[in-house]
């Protein structure tokens, strides 16, 4: 055991202290909050200060012009689509809106003329404009005055609930579906990136030529299991440092840049990430179309959500780390057989894929499946079988209505799975290693794992 | 002397050939020990069964007497054919961590690469890389990587095949200065002239099977052929029934080198006498033509495998 811990202690320490290491510690919060901060940056950029100028023939903006937002302003010019034209060259407006004459009841012939194309964003937002426009037209032929419309507009909150046996559990979907794909997401990459840390660790022995100096102390065994524990910590490592570095960037950021509303929206966002990841996930899928304005309204709302869905924290984050070490181990081993059973990395190619295709499997699965039908056969299955239960036990978990009964096979299965893959990882570890230059096939590795001693 | 080391009726099976089929061997305390014989014959089968790791499939090793188990892996010391030290490791930590797996504590370790560092002169590598030294320095490190835990037993696998000319002599010394504080060593190796006047004891290994062993004085006498080779001048005419020429060759000035063999039972003296008297010629050398152990035991493989060829370079070199 003892042995075990100095090879752990060695395979952590060489790693940690590598360069590479700590750049991608101090990046990775960095590219977090870039990964927020460029769309919203761009698309507020590109949308900022255009004038859009109408040529207004019906007569349908006569009495006010829509109203103008932080980045986008209308401004009347002449009804005559030939004259509206020049003005709108020489004046440089960013478009321009003819509205030709027409049937209230049937508006059709709108145009839209512009300099280089028009973005989606201001598209949509003309359109908005013309259709509010038409609809008070109607109101006012039908004689409805447009306040009495929108008080008579419902606009429900559907509070989900989900019912179980042990009572009533208000839960939101959106909110589910964020942490389910954040915490899917973090044991996939997870299992990724220090699965083939292990691999090529490995191979780094094995190729180096020093495997038979440290297993003539040590088994083989006792050589693997430190390599998979300590690459472990690494992973580890990695992660408290990103979660407490991007807490510490965003809340810096956040007390810098307050006076703008939309900058602080969107750092608000980025610390949504680190403190409450739910919301985060959520704040992205709408990151880029959205604007700062509502966005903001947006995260705030996210926050409460995240308050009010009762998700079960405690259960979450205590399931996330144990998957997040069980998917670990079970795929570490198997990577770390790949690893001795081969001589250059161009060789893996042929074990990767039966080892990564159940991981890239679940994870495409689980958007089309496991959101939609969480408690459904596939959902349960999936996340019963150690190859999938990681990833697919996670994205169930957040929606809730999982058993006890099921999480604890589930856990059970895969502490059985992943002490199986390491049985399996360390036959052919042990004969692996000490093959030299020598292609092996399916075949040969099978016939390892009946080696004696 | 007592053994160290035994090795009885050891077996080892792998998925399609026999690597060893029943070798018993006895390693004397303190004595360098040759485990030779050609490419693939079990010799590294054999060791990676001493060194733990692997097992037997029959048969026992003892160390001591006592039946092999993890508690003698810090007793052995290994330098494995296929060797290497990990690149981008400082050559201090490095040591420090082989000394540990091999069961020393920190401040034991610490003492003994000190002492190793100081012997070799090589103390200011300590914290260089070890992909910043030049191949001689690696092979220096990894020698001391298999010689800081103080090893009882000292396993040295094809030891001169990595190693340059300079780094293999200062080997030989370390390993005679070690023998002589009471470090036994096996040496195994195809090529055997390179060890043949370092080892006392020797075990010939082919096909899987001891062919011989015992001391390497016993074995060359044991296969004493009564040869002789002379070297003289004259026109050397040998009509004796009792002495046989097995080579003659003529050099220039009438000089001849020749080796003759003694068929009955007379002696040196009544060769010499001979070929002084009767033969007529001047000796100037003469010296009794003891085999080598590579025709040992190239001519002990031939009484069961008349076809066998060395290969090439166990015959060179």
């Amino acid at each position: 055991m003892s042995k075990i811990w100095l090879i752990a202690q060695r395979e952590y320490l060489t790693r940690v202290r590598k360069k590479s290491f700590i750049i991608m510690s101090l990046i990775g919060p960095l590219l977090t909050v870039a990964l927020f901060a460029v769309p919203l940056l761009i698309a507020k950029m590109s949308d900022s200060g255009k004038v859009v100028a109408i040529a207004d023939a019906a007569g349908l903006f006569a009495e006010k012009l829509p109203e103008s937002k932080d980045d986008i302003s209308f401004t009347r010019v002449s009804a005559d689509l030939a004259t509206a034209k020049q003005e709108f060259q020489k004046a440089k407006y960013d478009a321009l809106l003819y509205v030709p004459k027409m049937d209230i009841g049937n508006p059709n012939g709108f145009q839209v003329f512009s300099r280089k194309g028009l973005s989606l964003s201001l598209e949509s937002d003309i359109r908005r404009a013309a259709n509010k426009a038409i609809e008070n037209r109607r109101l006012q032929q039908a004689g409805i005055d447009r306040s009495v419309l929108d008080n008579l507009k419902a606009d429900v909150d559907l509070q989900t609930v989900s019912l179980s046996e042990e009572g009533e559990k208000s839960s939101s979907t959106g909110i589910s579906t964020g942490v389910a794909y954040f915490f899917g997401f973090l044991i996939y990459i997870f299992i990724f990136l220090y699965g083939v840390q292990i691999m090529r660790g490995v191979m780094e022995e094995k190729t180096n030529r020093i495997v038979e100096v440290v297993i003539s102390s040590v088994k083989p065994f006792q050589l693997m299991m430190g390599k998979v524990l300590g690459i472990a910590g690494v992973g580890f490592t990695q992660l408290a440092l990103w979660v407490l570095l991007s807490m510490g960037i965003s809340s810096v950021a956040s007390t810098f840049v307050s006076p703008d509303k939309a900058m602080a929206s969107q750092t608000a966002s980025v610390s949504a990430t680190t403190a409450d990841v739910g919301a985060s996930a959520i704040a992205r899928k709408d990151t880029p179309a959205d604007e700062a304005a509502k966005k903001e309204n947006f995260t705030a709302k996210a926050f409460q959500a995240l308050d009010n869905a009762d998700l079960n924290m405690p259960l979450l984050l205590g399931c996330f780390l144990f998957y997040f070490l069980g998917g670990y181990l079970f795929y570490g081993a198997l990577f770390g057989a790949i690893g001795s059973a081969v001589d250059s990395e161009t060789d893996t190619q042929q074990f990767m894929m039966p080892v990564t295709m159940p991981l890239v499997l679940t994870f495409v699965v689980s958007q089309a499946i496991l959101t939609t039908n969480p408690n459904g056969s596939v959902a349960f299955w999936m996340s019963m079988i150690p190859f999938t239960s990681p990833i697919a036990m996670m994205m169930r978990l957040p929606f809730g209505g999982v058993p006890a009964w099921q999480i604890a096979m589930s856990m059970a299965l895969l502490i059985a799975g992943f002490m199986g893959t390491i049985w399996l990882a360390g036959r052919i570890y042990r004969v692996g290693i000490l093959m030299y230059g020598k292609k092996v096939t399916y075949g040969e590795l099978s016939k390892w794992l009946f080696y004696k001693g | 002397m007592k053994p160290i080391l035994q090795a009885i009726d050891v077996r080892k099976q792998y998925a399609n050939h026999t690597a060893l089929d029943g070798v018993s061997l006895e390693v004397p305390e303190g004595s360098i020990f040759g485990l030779l014989g050609p490419n693939g014959a079990g010799k590294t089968s054999l060791i990676r069964i001493i060194t733990q790791i692997t097992g037997p499939d029959g048969g026992e090793i003892r160390f001591r007497g006592e039946r092999l188990n993890p508690a003698h892996i810090g007793q052995i010391g290994y330098l494995p054919e296929e060797r290497g030290l990990y690149k981008k490791m400082k050559v201090g930590e490095q040591l420090m961590y082989l000394a540990q797996l091999k069961g020393l504590s920190k401040a034991e370790a610490h003492q003994k690469i000190k002492y190793w560092l100081d012997r070799f002169d090589i103390k200011t590598w300590a914290s260089k890389n070890v992909e910043d030294l030049s191949k001689g320095m690696q092979q220096k490190v990894q020698f001391v990587a298999t010689v800081v835990h103080d090893p009882a037993l000292l396993i040295l696998d094809e030891p001169f095949s990595g190693f340059d000319p300079i780094n293999a002599n200062l080997l030989k010394d370390e390993i005679l200065a070690l023998r002589e504080q009471g470090t036994t060593i096996i040496f195994s190796t195809h090529r055997m002239e390179s060890v043949e006047e370092l080892c006392d004891h020797i075990a010939l290994i082919n096909r899987s099977q001891k062919v011989l062993d015992g001391q390497v004085r016993d074995v060359r006498n044991a296969y004493r052929t009564q040869t002789y080779e002379v070297e003289g001048r004259g026109q050397l005419m040998v009509v004796h029934p009792d002495f046989e020429v097995i080579e003659q060759k003529k050099r220039e000035n009438d000089h001849f080198y020749a080796r003759i063999r003694i068929l009955h039972d007379l002696t040196p003296n009544d060769l010499l006498r001979y070929l002084i008297g009767a033969g007529g010629v001047e000796v100037h050398a003469f010296r009794e033509r003891i085999p080598s152990i590579n025709e040992i035991f190239i001519r002990r493989v031939r009484e069961t495998q008349p076809d066998y060829v060395p290969e090439t370079d166990s015959v060179t070199a």
